[in-house]
């Protein structure tokens, strides 16, 4: 596992005064607080711009083997038919494809369930796999819906954090399984030049962890 | 998403036999998921008061994986499938 961003230090009390107030570390550094009802940060255009971006790719990556949502509206039965498998699909929830993902990203995301038993993985996929692709592609909207191109500040119930937090942890997982993330991480960028192709995703990745770190302190507060 | 605790015995390590309840959902070591969030997320899914969490967490993170629930083996995949959907990496299994 990872430490992550400045996760142990001391938080100061409500009370407390510049420059140790939540407040202002928040403006410097970025970063959620609780609220009352949820949690709010505040997001540069271009800080919005970066997560909207890798949350839609994550998007693409877990829709990708689901069929076609009907086009006509949820009365309408999507191109093949309700002969189509696809559709059988759709109405059972169940999935087809017992076979575990080709692209280790996915994989990563939707994981066998038993190690060393393809058969009971398989089983277990063609149970739960659609319902979890469907939950994982509806935190990622939630993150979508709540977080403006342009940045800003966001403000989220409970419930819409809940879901930031699944989603930045799906985008850390796609992003880090990419870039070969292991526990010798920080030796690894530490070794990384300044040409090094991959700094500026690792930059990114650094402060995702950040972020979901305000968030998961957020939301334990 | 909250799934209120079954009150079972609950083993404290990934190494130990349950005789009543063969089968385990275990969670394993990743160089991704956080540790805070770990511990979050044992606590949301399984109600476990935070030390607990944190022990498990620390097992996780110390010794490659850990036993976080026991029961049926329904209930098992119930479980691992509710921390797929937290991207953790959970296994069952009826001999850890």
């Amino acid at each position: 596992m990872s430490e992550g961003g400045p996760g142990e230090q001391e938080q100061p009390g409500d009370d407390a005064q510049w420059p140790g107030d939540r407040g202002f570390l928040e403006e410097l550094m970025g970063g959620f607080r609780g609220t009352a009802g949820g949690a709010t940060a505040r997001f540069a255009a271009a800080q919005a711009g970066i997560i909207r971006d890798l949350v839609d790719q994550v998007v693409q990556l877990i829709a990708a083997e689901e069929p076609e949502e009907a086009a006509g509206g949820p009365a309408a039965w999507p191109a093949g038919g309700p002969d189509d498998p696809a559709d059988l699909e759709a109405l059972t929830g169940l999935s087809d494809n017992p076979s575990p993902p080709d692209d280790p990203v996915v994989a990563r995301l939707l994981p066998d369930a038993y190690r060393d038993d393809p058969e009971a993985s398989g089983e277990f996929r063609r149970y739960t796999e659609r319902s979890l692709r469907s939950e994982k592609a509806a935190a990622a909207r939630t993150v979508l819906e709540t977080l403006p191109p342009r940045g800003g500040r966001i403000r989220l119930s409970e419930p819409q954090a809940q879901a930031w937090l699944r989603a930045l942890n799906d985008v850390r997982l796609a992003l880090g399984t990419r870039l070969g993330v292991t526990d010798d991480f920080e030796d690894q960028v530490a070794e990384m030049g300044p040409d090094d192709p991959r700094s500026a995703a690792v930059g990114i990745y650094q402060w995702l962890a950040f972020l979901q770190e305000t968030l998961v302190q957020a939301l334990s507060g | 998403m909250s799934v209120a605790p079954v009150e079972v015995e609950r083993p404290e390590t990934g190494q130990e036999a349950i005789p009543d309840s063969p089968w385990v959902t275990i969670v394993w070591n990743d160089p991704i998921n956080l540790m805070s969030y770990v511990t979050y997320v044992f606590q949301r899914v399984f109600g476990y008061a935070k030390p607990k969490a944190e022990k498990l967490m620390l097992d996780v993170h110390h010794k490659g994986k850990a036993v976080v629930s026991s029961g049926a083996r329904e209930a098992m995949e119930r479980d691992a499938e509710t921390l797929h959907g937290y991207g953790l990496w959970a296994t069952i299994s009826h001999d850890a």
